[in-house]
């Protein structure tokens, strides 16, 4: 299904975007199992619509907002965003949606809200992931409140033209495209503002892995693996080299949000 | 009880020979047709880690089937199991240090230093080297039958270590239903080892020596 957007060239990576295919097939989104292939092949049973999005805790305006209303909250646009997985490989999507910071808006966060959490669909029915314990349910996400109004952090409701695929995280996802790629939470149900630093996912399931920020910076790295370099799908591979992987993944935009704050310890 | 004859057992070695070499085919063919995924190399990682250990766990099956079974020409198809074994982690060596590495040895042995999931595995394919090594009858008679065996032994602390890297592996996915299945089944054929050279004779010691009067 198509959907139309207006190209932002302010939020544009020169970067070759990845197959539509390879974006569709080569999935991280547990609640449908945990290869890489299940998604595509399990999220069929996923409903996107009807859908609403709860918006609640410190807030001025909580709200219950339909996807309709999510499409016209504000002007539809297209980014081309870097995506880097922490595992090591990344991708390059044309995203379709608007800043997050647009909704943030309409709700008027209180004096209270530091940080925002994003909580995902857990429907057994829908999911059959969710029979396995790997991770805590729902899988919840989390940002600092000035992380979350950067006008890069995306809400998202499409990619290359078209309404999100299940296995991509429809209907509605956030897309924060210089942390790695599980920080943006799928098949959003709730956002949530609060006062305290959300728990999340992966945070609980591997603290010493996984840390809050989880900012893609080559000079951490992961305890299992390095984080230097990554591979492009589609491109690096049998005749290229892995590629240099950037701090805060090529956005540098982003460093004044952390002045003053020592990365490998906020890792 | 079925006993092959030489004929029967070579037929055997070719059927399987050529079974064994069906994964590589499978790979190769997925490659021309275009069929290992987005990530081909990652494809090509689990596969042949895969089936290293999926030989691993026959090579060390032979000895429990002979004892149950009473199949004791099974022990003729051992050597072709074990280096299969070697060879798939070959593949799987060379694809990681082909294309994680592009052959920089010191980048590789940084990794293998600095990661015990490397670490293991990067073990577990060094000790497989001399095994494969020793495996011809040349090599048993110059050893010495008591001297070969005991080197290779090491295939137990080999297969434990490839389920360690296994499970380190898995670890980042946070699943662990494969690592616990594979880990069991090499914890039963290495226990059934344990039951057959200590517990089974003191058991029949006890049995067989009189009551005391």
């Amino acid at each position: 299904q198509k959907l139309a957007a207006r190209p932002n060239p302010g939020f544009v990576v020169m970067d070759k975007p990845t197959a539509f295919k390879d974006a569709t097939t080569y999935n991280n989104f547990y609640e449908f199992g945990t290869d890489k292939t299940d998604p595509a092949q399990n999220a069929g049973s996923l409903k996107p619509r009807p859908w609403t999005v709860a918006i609640e805790g410190e807030v001025k305006k909580p709200m219950t907002v339909d996807l309709d209303g999510l499409l016209k909250l504000a002007p539809l646009e297209e980014r081309i965003y870097r995506l880097r997985c922490v595992e090591g490989w990344s991708m390059v999507i044309p995203w379709i949606g608007y800043s997050l910071s647009e909704l943030i808006k309409k709700v008027e966060p209180t004096g209270n809200a530091k940080y925002v959490e994003f909580i995902t669909l857990a429907d057994k029915k829908q999911m059959p992931g969710l029979r396995s314990p790997v991770l805590e349910w729902p899988y919840v996400e989390g940002l600092r409140l000035d992380e979350a109004n950067h006008p890069l952090t995306l809400l998202t409701l499409g990619m290359y033209g078209e309404v999100l695929p299940n296995q991509n995280g429809a209907p509605v996802r956030i897309v924060v495209p210089w942390k790695y790629g599980f920080k943006s939470a799928k098949s959003l149900v709730k956002i949530r503002f609060t006062k305290d630093q959300p728990r999340t996912a992966w945070n609980i399931s591997a603290p010493q892995e996984y840390g809050f920020f989880s900012n893609v910076n080559p000079e951490v790295d992961h305890p299992r693996w390095s984080q230097a370099t990554e591979r492009r799908i589609g491109e690096d591979g049998f005749f290229s080299r892995k590629r240099k992987t950037l701090m805060f993944n090529g956005y540098s935009d982003v460093a004044s949000l952390y002045t003053g704050m020592d990365l490998k310890k906020f890792f | 009880m079925f006993n092959p004859n030489a004929k029967q057992i070579n037929l055997f070695k070719l059927v399987l020979f050529i079974a064994a070499l069906g994964p590589l085919a499978r790979l190769v063919l997925f490659g021309f047709a275009d069929k290992l995924g987005a990530n081909p190399i990652e494809f090509i990682t689990r596969n042949t880690g895969d089936w290293t250990l999926y030989f691993l766990c026959l090579t060390l099956s032979v000895t429990p089937l002979r004892r149950i079974s009473g199949w004791n020409w099974l022990i003729k198809l051992r050597r072709m199991l074990g280096l299969f074994a070697f060879f798939y982690a070959t593949l799987h060596f060379t694809t990681f240090l082909w294309f994680d590495h592009f052959f920089d040895i010191d980048e590789m042995l940084k990794d293998v230093v600095k990661r015990p999931f490397i670490t293991v595995g990067f073990t577990a394919f060094v000790l497989l080297i001399p095994l494969a090594v020793t495996s011809t009858n040349a090599m048993v008679r110059r050893l010495g039958g008591k001297r070969w065996q005991l080197l290779h032994r090491l295939v137990y602390v080999i297969a434990s270590l490839g389920i360690l890297h296994f499970w380190w592996m898995k670890a980042g996915k946070n699943d662990f239903a494969e690592p616990i299945l594979f880990g069991t089944i090499v914890a039963v054929l290495l226990l059934s080892r344990v039951y057959w050279s200590v517990l089974k004779p003191k058991m029949q010691k006890r049995q067989t020596s009189p009551a005391p009067t």
